[in-house]
């Protein structure tokens, strides 16, 4: 790997479009990118000899981190603020996830999409248990915790504690259903319109509709109050 | 017979919802699983079979994008892409010019690598 502080500054969110990747440093490393173990210096050392080897371009691999970091949750939101204003849509988004979030602009070609509805007494969540597997192309790369051994292997057994951890308690009586996705299958949850939204525009519900409300863990946020 | 990724229902201790930003690294190491997945060179179920077969050991102690480097590495010599030898080489050599430049800070009993 070209360990160029440049690529470090996008990591950190700041945009410098320097377009050079050569291999040596303008300023002092940070400390939380220092190389703390063998299969990082070993993941260096498969790309570079990748790239060398013309395998992969150093171009495609920084092309593919930022495509990565172009796509956040908010895409999501999006999808889910149309599926709550246009009933037609909510009806195509169940019926095909991946055409349906097409027609936002948003692309998931080599993943099934499929969309779980929240409704009055019923609650999804959705979970990899075997490794990871989750909308990304369309929600962003997960957060550790959905990784982690923690989440994997407790929600499918204890959902209602799990999701007390990340503060969302839900009424006894409301079932939860815990959906284990696969690499060909992703979930994505449609979360219930709060109440005293009626009359907020797509674009101000897209605000209350967050990642954890998308996974599960949450519900979407009540609207500010006035 | 459960395989080590086969965590499902197990017990475990509680989540930790605090979301952690990847660092540069883990961020080079997901480019190049989607360049190589998107070449058709390695492709997500090869990533979690080459994962899965680590060994219980691998997978417990090495973090999420270390497992995917293992896993990598594997495939790339398994399909004759890279070899061990180069690999152990470049290795060396990275280790030696991140030494130089400060940017290596290993843990003081460094872990044994798992082939």
């Amino acid at each position: 790997m070209a360990h160029d502080p440049h690529d470090h500054d996008h990591t950190h969110g700041h945009s410098h479009d320097h377009g050079h990747d050569h291999g040596h440093n303008h300023a002092p490393p940070q400390p939380d990118d220092k190389v703390h173990s063998y299969y990082q210096m070993l993941g260096i050392a498969i790309k570079e000899l990748l790239i060398e080897k013309g395998v992969v371009g150093a171009d495609e691999v920084r092309a593919a981190i930022e495509k990565r970091d172009s796509i956040t949750p908010a895409n999501g939101s999006k999808v889910i603020a149309k599926a709550w204003t246009d009933p037609e849509y909510k009806k195509r988004l169940l019926a095909d996830g991946n055409k349906a979030i097409e027609e936002l602009g948003f692309q998931m070609t080599t993943t099934h999409l499929v969309t779980v509805e929240n409704k009055p007494g019923l609650h999804n969540v959705i979970v990899c248990t075997l490794c990871s597997c989750y909308p990304r192309d369309l929600l962003g790369l997960p957060p550790s915790w959905y990784k982690s051994r923690e989440y994997r292997s407790r929600v499918v057994r204890e959902p209602r504690a799990v999701l007390a951890e990340f503060g969302t308690i839900l009424p006894n009586e409301t079932e939860i259903r815990v959906h284990d996705s696969t690499a060909d299958m992703r979930y994505l949850v449609l979360p219930m319109r709060p109440a005293g939204t009626e009359g907020m525009s797509a674009d101000q519900l897209e605000k209350l509709i967050t990642r954890d409300s998308m996974v599960g863990v949450a519900v979407a946020n009540d609207p500010p109050r006035h | 017979m459960r395989g080590p990724h086969d965590i499902g229902g197990l017990p475990a201790g509680p989540v930790d919802p605090q979301p952690h930003d990847l660092t540069f690294w883990e961020k080079q190491i997901d480019g190049v699983r989607a360049v190589v997945g998107a070449k058709g060179i390695y492709r997500t179920d090869e990533n979690r079979r080459w994962v899965e077969s680590l060994g219980e050991d691998a997978y417990e102690r090495l973090t999420y994008y270390e497992r995917w480097t293992a896993a990598l590495m594997r495939a790339l010599i398994d399909k004759g892409v890279l070899t061990q030898d180069e690999i152990d080489a470049r290795v060396q050599v990275v280790r030696q010019r991140l030494a130089e430049t400060g940017e290596l800070e290993l843990p003081s009993v460094e872990e044994v690598k798992c082939k």
